[in-house]
């Protein structure tokens, strides 16, 4: 990170005039720190051997390389595949025949704000599908071939797109304000698939979509690991509370099956919310259990193609048939809860068991009718339904030393139109709640720059220059109202905000919603909290370590 | 350079009736033959395209949402329902919208870059010129083309009377000039105008992108020559079209050349359009991140490719792998054989 210009330089030399030379006379830089890594072998082999014909040659190569060492046929397997494509996805279709380039997206990609890059303006991004889209099957782009923006695909088209596409979070702002509502993010989707069927990924993405599929969550933690750490988190709440809660894994027979994202079991920050869970649960006393076999609520399948999503996501129905759960309580995470919200029923409610039923909470009685297919809830719905009907103890004055802010996960927020609720729960749970600049919040949030696979440290540059949207809207808070704390409700965000708000605003912190929610929570009549779920002193009782007292105490 | 070229072959289209009206054969040929064509390949490429869409499958419904979806409590969450739609009805409204109003280009911002204090900052205000110009031009071309109609309707409709009347309010000179003559004109001017100057549009533009916007531009000065300055004779075009549309072909004498120019370019117009981006005008109606309601989580729907072999990978292979450690953790199997180290079944 090193060789990383400082804030100001960097926010210097983004211009946003393009080049002299046209698009597609303009050469791409393969310089390293414009791309992530290609997965190892074995990974592309072990994928293979589950998903057969999706994955290309598993081999050793490098994009700075002249050489990508591309199957033979490679330009009919890709040309074929978007054929097949069009067919199978209207929209790709649809999107390929009718922008106008009138260019109301280019301005909204937040790695087009933090470069300048004119290929990372969302129109151009996706011309570099639909140029070859009328070279190669349309009859005009076929005769009229410059005049028209259209090329055949090469191999050099094929090296664009693997930078382009891998510099794309799906993160959807451009397709809020298209007036036809072309959704890049889903032509990037294609082109990821089209780019999987000749080999050509990131490890990335490939190293958690084989972990997830054999040990359950991205991170290949085997299930005994995870009952460490599992059992590790309930040492730590005891610390904090003294109260040693439950945290029943893999057990038959309970109403509730609870999946968060892995990512939260793993690291700071995310580990105090997942402590949050636990100690919510355990304070309602929630006939739950979590699961090792599938404790991976992201889905990195949705970063490869359809297949693999549908494979990964399988595994909540199919655990919830096994444990005999009516149904499923899902965590804090982004992707998860894109492809839970908008894939899951259509892909795989054929799997659900005939004993799941309608989420319903067994505390208030609500019944979750908006859940109704996939039988999955979003814990904010959970939690604010509670705090509503008042089942909830909380202090939020122990939140005090917090002054916090909510990052909209575009995920959740333009996937799902989940906004409310997370609000809600945060103001029930904290006294000082600000929120970010018109333009930056809602479903016009702004993306962490690390989503759908990009959160890896050897593009670093490309993330922070991503991340200049939501850093300076946080920046702004930060100066305005003391803000210190930005919340959010996904494990990728809860990751990579962190190298974010250093850069572009030093000072802030980032935490999950749950983890403010189990810092305010009173268990019993007349609870003392000294520390918060990070194990550091509240306000007030810092100094409960030593008896020194303060000499403007001493009568008190 | 691509908009030169598009100059240039428009003005190419303007010469060829130009010269051609003058052999007497070519009348029908300009006057019949041509738009009738044109005609045919508009409706026929218009409605083959509309097919090949509706013959792609929407597999997934995914549609973008702009607000809070329906919650559980609507009272306490209130819906946005028109940005976040969750019925059919709040999907056909904000489809009405977006087709009516250019509802999406309506919340268009602009990003700008700003040295402030001690640190930079990032300013988005918002930015109306580009629905402003699109909705001139867009409604300028909708009503004239409905204006059209006296031409091809006997008797005319009321509305196209009672839209004539209110176009020309203004009453200025004789004849009277329309608004939405000037609208057209001005809306194509500034539309072409801002994909000339702004540099991030103009880097994005192909020939393509002028050449329709030159040619309406064409078609719209040819037919305010033809109206105002050539002053052709109505009755006798209101004959020819007459008679394309109950086909009884006739080319009265009276009509003058401007009318086959104007005639011309509006047929290129009709050929082109299903082969070009203007598509987007039937487009905008099938767009499914727009025209399906956000209900995914609470209904079912069917994938017809779903591929119901694609299974997860099984619990019983995982317990198999780790059966022995999960045994040793104290995890519960479904098989306490698998909990056995080999070495101890031996
Ligand atoms: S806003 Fe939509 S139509 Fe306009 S350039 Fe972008 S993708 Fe194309
Ligand atoms: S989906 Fe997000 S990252 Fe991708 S082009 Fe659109 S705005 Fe940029």
């Amino acid at each position: 990170m090193s060789d990383i210009p400082k804030a100001d330089e960097l926010f210097k030399s983004i211009d946003y005039n393009p080049p002299t030379t046209g698009w597609m006379e303009t050469p791409v830089d393969f310089s390293p720190g414009r791309w992530c890594y290609p997965a190892k072998p074995e990974k592309m082999e072990y994928m293979e051997s589950k998903l057969p014909g999706l994955w290309g040659p598993a081999r050793e190569w490098l994009p700075s390389d002249e050489d990508w060492k591309l199957p033979s046929n490679w330009k009919e397997i890709v040309v074929n595949g978007f054929r097949e494509r069009l067919k199978k996805f209207r929209t790709l279709q649809l999107f390929m025949d009718i922008c106008v380039r009138c260019g109301a997206c280019a301005d909204k990609c937040h790695y087009f704000i933090g470069s300048g890059d004119p290929k990372n303006m969302p129109v151009l991004r996706a011309e570099l599908m639909r140029s070859v889209y009328r070279g190669e099957f349309t009859v005009a782009g076929k005769i009229l071939s410059k005049l028209t923006g259209s090329r055949v695909m090469e191999e050099d088209v094929l090296k664009e797109w693997f930078i382009y596409f891998y510099q794309c979070t799906q993160c959807r702002r451009c397709s809020l304000f298209c007036p036809y509502g072309i959704d890049t993010a889903e032509m990037t989707m294609m082109a990821r698939e089209l780019m999987h069927l000749v080999g050509l990924n990131t490890n990335w993405i490939m190293e958690p979509v084989s972990n997830c599929n054999i040990t359950g969550n991205h991170l290949g933690i085997q299930p005994h690991a995870f009952k460490d750490i599992v059992d590790f988190m309930v040492d730590d709440i005891e610390e904090v509370t003294g109260r040693r809660v439950k945290a029943p894994l893999n057990e038959k027979g309970h109403e509730i099956l609870f999946i968060t994202p892995s990512g939260d079991v793993f690291a700071d920050p995310g580990i105090y919310t997942f402590m949050g869970y636990l100690l919510l649960f355990d304070y309602l006393d929630l006939d739950y259990t979590l699961s090792t076999y599938a404790s991976e609520g992201g889905n990195f399948g949705s970063f490869t193609n359809n297949e693999t999503m549908k494979k990964l996501n399988a595994k909540m129905y199919a655990e919830a048939e096994r444990l005999g759960c009516k149904w499923i309580l899902g965590g804090e995470c982004g992707h998860m809860w894109r492809v839970v919200h908008q894939y899951m029923d259509t892909m795989n409610a054929e799997l659900q068991h005939s004993g799941m039923t309608t989420p319903r909470s067994p505390i208030t009685g609500t019944v979750f009718d908006t859940s109704a297919a996939t039988k999955m809830l979003h814990i904010t719905e959970f939690t604010a339904d509670l705090i509503k009907h008042g089942k909830l103890n909380l202090d939020p004055s122990r939140n005090d030393h917090l002054r916090v802010t909510f990052h909209d996960s575009c995920n959740p927020a333009r996937g799902m139109g989940l906004l409310d609720e997370p609000r809600y729960v945060l103001k029930n749970v904290c006294n000082n709640y600000f929120e970010m600049p018109e333009g930056t919040t809602r479903e016009q949030t702004f993306c962490c720059a690390g989503g759908s696979g990009l959160n890896t440290d050897e593009i670093m540059e490309i993330r922070l220059r991503g991340g200049l949207p939501r850093g300076n809207a946080l920046r702004y808070v930060q100066e305005k109202h003391g803000v210190n704390t930005m919340a959010c409700i996904c494990a990728i965000d809860r990751a990579t905000l962190i190298p974010l708000a250093d850069y572009w605003a030093p000072g802030v912190g980032i935490t999950g919603t749950h983890e403010l929610v189990a810092n305010a929570l009173v268990l019993e009549e007349g609870e003392v909290r000294k520390m918060d779920m990070r194990q550091e002193y509240l306000p007030g009782f810092e100094d409960e370590e030593d008896d020194w007292t303060p000499p403007n105490m001493e009568d008190a | 350079m691509n908009a030169l070229y598009s100059l240039l072959f428009v003005f190419l289209l303007v010469l060829i009736p130009l010269f051609g009206v003058d052999a007497a054969h070519m009348r029908t040929f300009f006057g019949v033959c041509i738009p009738t064509t044109a005609f045919i390949i508009f409706l026929l490429g218009f409605v083959y395209k509309v097919i090949t869409w509706g013959r792609s499958a929407v597999p997934f419904r995914i549609p973008t949402t702009g607000g809070q979806f329906k919650s559980f409590d609507p009272k306490l969450f209130p819906q946005n329902k028109l940005d976040c739609p969750q019925t059919g009805a709040q999907t056909f409204f904000r489809m009405v919208l977006e087709v009516f109003a250019f509802r999406s280009l309506f919340r268009n911002t602009a990003v700008s870059l700003h040295q402030g204090k001690d640190h930079p900052v990032v300013a988005y205000k918002s930015s109306k010129w580009l629905w402003l110009f699109a909705i001139t031009f867009h409604y300028s071309f909708f009503l004239i083309a409905l204006r059209h109609l006296r031409l091809f309707l006997e008797p005319i409709p009321f509305f196209v009377n009672g839209l004539e009347f209110v176009d020309g309010l203004l009453q200025i000179g004789a004849p009277t000039l329309y608004l939405t003559n000037v609208g057209l004109v001005l809306g194509v001017l500034l539309l072409l105008g801002r994909r000339l100057t702004n540099p991030r549009i103009n880097y994005i533009s192909y020939a393509s992108d002028y050449f329709p916007l030159f040619l309406l531009l064409a078609v719209a000065l040819s037919g305010i020559y033809m109206r105002y300055y050539a002053k052709v004779d109505v009755i006798a075009i209101k004959e020819l079209t007459m008679g394309l549309v109950t086909f009884n072909y006739v080319v009265p004498d009276a009509i003058g050349v401007s009318f086959f120019v104007h005639v011309f370019l509006v047929s290129c117009l009709m050929a082109y359009f299903p082969f070009s981006k203007l598509m987007h005008m039937p487009g905008v109606f099938l767009s499914p991140t727009r025209n399906l309601p956000n209900d995914t989580r609470a209904k079912h729907h069917v994938n017809p490719w779903n591929d119901p072999n694609i299974k997860p990978h099984a619990y019983a292979d995982y317990e198999k792998q780790f059966g022995v450690p999960m045994a040793e953790a104290g995890l519960p199997l479904d098989n306490p054989e698998n909990g056995v180290a080999p070495e101890e079944k031996a």
